[in-house]
């Protein structure tokens, strides 16, 4: 084939084309660990069966507070602990209500996210024109020195590799722990967890508040290092593509995370078919990750059989201990 | 804590009670918001409750922001009793006032009157194919209609926003995303002069009655509402339950043609003013009784309306 330059420009061509990949690699991964953490968070509340709704209110609130923390003492840690503080709050309060008042899950999530929407709007409004200290670029030594490797997978904020870690803490947590199984039973079946004299409603508490508190660093995450601003709304519907996300990984921590970094993937693509100069409105790239989770969730919800081998038993209902 | 104690039979007192002290709640609190923002929390009440009430024209401008809300909230009361959580009424609005837009903006000064009908029927077409994309996942794969009616919010935004940017921006407009003014003689004619009500309000009351007679007189309703409350029953009966969701819809897609009312002055697509959030919450009332509970409470929530688009 007779490429005009010769040889060297045909490799750099190339070069050029894979580093554009190694980019969407990179960018995956981050826009992956922003759903990663959210839906593990709702993971763990699912897993002991109360579903919130609310993740989107949750991790704007979470956004705006890690934002104003970040703002105002410069250190992007106490952005990631306000914004825990903030989840762990709102989870808190959702947990009063579902567990302890016997309010409608469904509902009472709805009415959390419509809340954290709003509420995050007016806390926000001073600080729209704000704009945090430079963003650090993280690197790990060596590896990030190999040539298309390097820029793919090893330039990334701490948070994205310790989410994998935490994927593996949670598994080994979850199905290897005394703990861990306790958390489960109450998910599957609250009323033999109460026989055996667990306290169903403080475990499920306690796991919507964690739910919460990683829901949290999710939105922190969003607004301190995915995009460092602060927009109304800036969260944009990951909190939902979480809880679809929870749904079609089948409860399974590693499937989530897998799920979450194709959602990523399907999210920055419009930007690298952009950059190829590919014709496509670009609306219709935006609506890409919403109309991939309406496609993956009726695929795995097509058998709704499988769905219930797989979907803690008590999710959604409410437990009264009748003693 | 709370010992909770399970009622043998549902509170009459409670039923009517509870979006009443949900009203006097939200006002506590805003009375609380007022006053620690420092702004005087008498004059904040009297905008949102006062204001609106004062003179006819007032009033007028009431309507006109109850109207769409009344007539979705039907649609949604007949979703919510059938179970189905249709939370993405906000993306059928849409998509119904983008049918709706796209008919009257066929019409030139020669149209005649006749293309008011067919930009009621397209809001209604348009409403009915968002929400039978819902309707039509939940039957075949029994998807979560939550979920997938809340992605479809977000993606009818971005089709509004593909086309007031795209095919339909005015080449007049000095590129603002706005379409070309709509026709006056495709725009809702309204009731009395001096006041934005349309027709549509009439409309959205006579469907009041429909919805109730629909749910309560007839066996189709009846057959709705079984669905909603013992799904095995009713497929024991024989009812049909997928059509529930599109009969819902339908109602919904009515709600595009008060939005015609917001297109009264030009077809201003700014976004804000096509979808007020909360309407996620507007059909929300399950407990209460028949459809005219349901938008009697619509009404009331329009002073919250206000909070919207006070700013």
């Amino acid at each position: 084939m007779r490429h005009p330059g010769g040889i060297p420009i045909a490799l750099a061509e190339w070069e050029g084309l894979m580093e554009s990949y190694a980019l969407l690699i990179a960018a995956t991964l981050n826009a992956g660990t922003v759903l990663a953490i959210a839906a593990l968070g709702l993971l763990i509340n699912e897993k002991v069966g109360v579903v919130n709704l609310g993740a989107e209110g949750m991790m704007l609130c979470a956004a705006i507070a890690g934002f104003a923390a970040v703002v105002h003492t410069g250190s992007d840690m106490m952005g990631f602990l306000a914004g825990m503080g903030a989840g762990a709050l709102l989870g808190a309060i959702f947990g009063v209500m579902v567990i302890y008042l016997g309010t409608n899950q469904y509902a009472t999530g709805l009415a959390l996210s419509l809340f954290g929407v709003g509420f995050s709007a007016f806390v926000g409004i001073t600080y729209v024109q704000e704009k945090l200290p430079p963003r650090p670029q993280f690197e790990i030594p060596f590896l990030a020195d190999i040539p298309l490797v390097g820029s793919a997978f090893f330039k990334q904020h701490p948070l994205v590799y310790g989410v994998i870690a935490f994927v593996f803490a949670l598994i080994w947590f979850l199905y290897k722990t005394r703990t861990g199984l306790v958390l489960r039973s109450v998910g599957e079946s609250p009323e033999s967890a109460h026989a055996l004299g667990y306290s169903v409603r403080r475990i499920r508490f306690l796991a919507v508040m964690v739910g919460g508190a990683l829901c949290g660093l999710s939105g922190a995450y969003i607004s301190v290092v995915y995009t460092p601003l602060w927009v109304e709304g800036m969260v944009a519907g990951k909190g939902w593509i979480a809880l679809a996300l929870t749904t079609f990984a089948t409860w399974r921590p590693a499937r989530i995370l897998l799920g979450a970094y194709l959602f990523g993937g399907v999210t920055m693509l419009q930007f690298h078919l952009q950059g190829l100069g590919v014709q496509v409105p670009s609306q219709l790239l935006s609506a890409l990750p919403y109309l991939a989770t309406i496609v993956v969730l009726a695929l795995i919800s097509r058998n709704p059989a499988w769905i219930r081998v797989n979907m803690p038993a008590s999710l959604g209902k409410p437990f009264h201990p009748s003693s | 804590m709370l010992k909770l104690e399970r009622r043998p039979e549902a509170s009459e007192l409670w039923r009517y009670g509870s979006p009443l002290l949900a009203l006097l709640i939200t006002v506590a609190l805003g009375i609380g918001l007022f006053v620690l923002l420092g702004k005087d929390p008498v004059r904040g009440l009297q905008m949102f409750f006062w204001e609106p009430l004062k003179s006819a024209y007032a009033l007028g401008e009431l309507m006109v922001k109850a109207t769409p809300l009344l007539i979705i909230a039907l649609g949604l009361a007949v979703c919510f009793r059938s179970n189905v959580w249709n939370i993405g009424a906000e993306g059928q609005f849409v998509i119904g006032a983008v049918a709706a837009g796209g008919v009257a903006l066929l019409a030139d000064k020669e149209t005649g009157r006749w293309i008011l009908v067919a930009v009621v029927l397209a809001g209604v077409a348009g409403g009915m194919f968002w929400a039978a994309i819902t309707a039509w996942l939940k039957d075949k794969f029994h998807a979560n209609e939550i979920l997938v009616s809340l992605m479809l919010v977000y993606v009818a935004d971005m089709v509004l926003g593909y086309l007031v940017y795209g095919p339909w921006k005015d080449p007049a407009g000095y590129n603002f995303p706005q379409t070309k003014s709509f026709e006056a003689v495709t725009q809702i004619p309204r009731l009395m002069s001096g006041s934005r009500v349309s027709v549509g309000l009439i409309l959205a009351l006579v469907g009041v009655a429909a919805v109730w007679i629909f749910l309560f007189r007839t066996r189709s309703g009846f057959a709705q509402q079984v669905g909603g409350l013992a799904p095995s029953a009713a497929r024991y009966a024989g009812f049909f339950f997928a059509q529930s969701f599109v009969v819902g819809a339908a109602d919904i897609g009515w709600g595009c043609r008060p939005g015609r009312c917001f297109g009264s002055g030009g077809a201003h697509w700014a976004t804000d003013t096509l979808h007020p959030f909360w309407l996620w919450f507007c059909g929300h009332h399950r407990g209460l009784r028949g459809a005219l509970a349901s938008g009697w409470h619509c009404v009331f929530s329009c002073p919250h309306e206000h909070v919207l688009h006070w700013r």
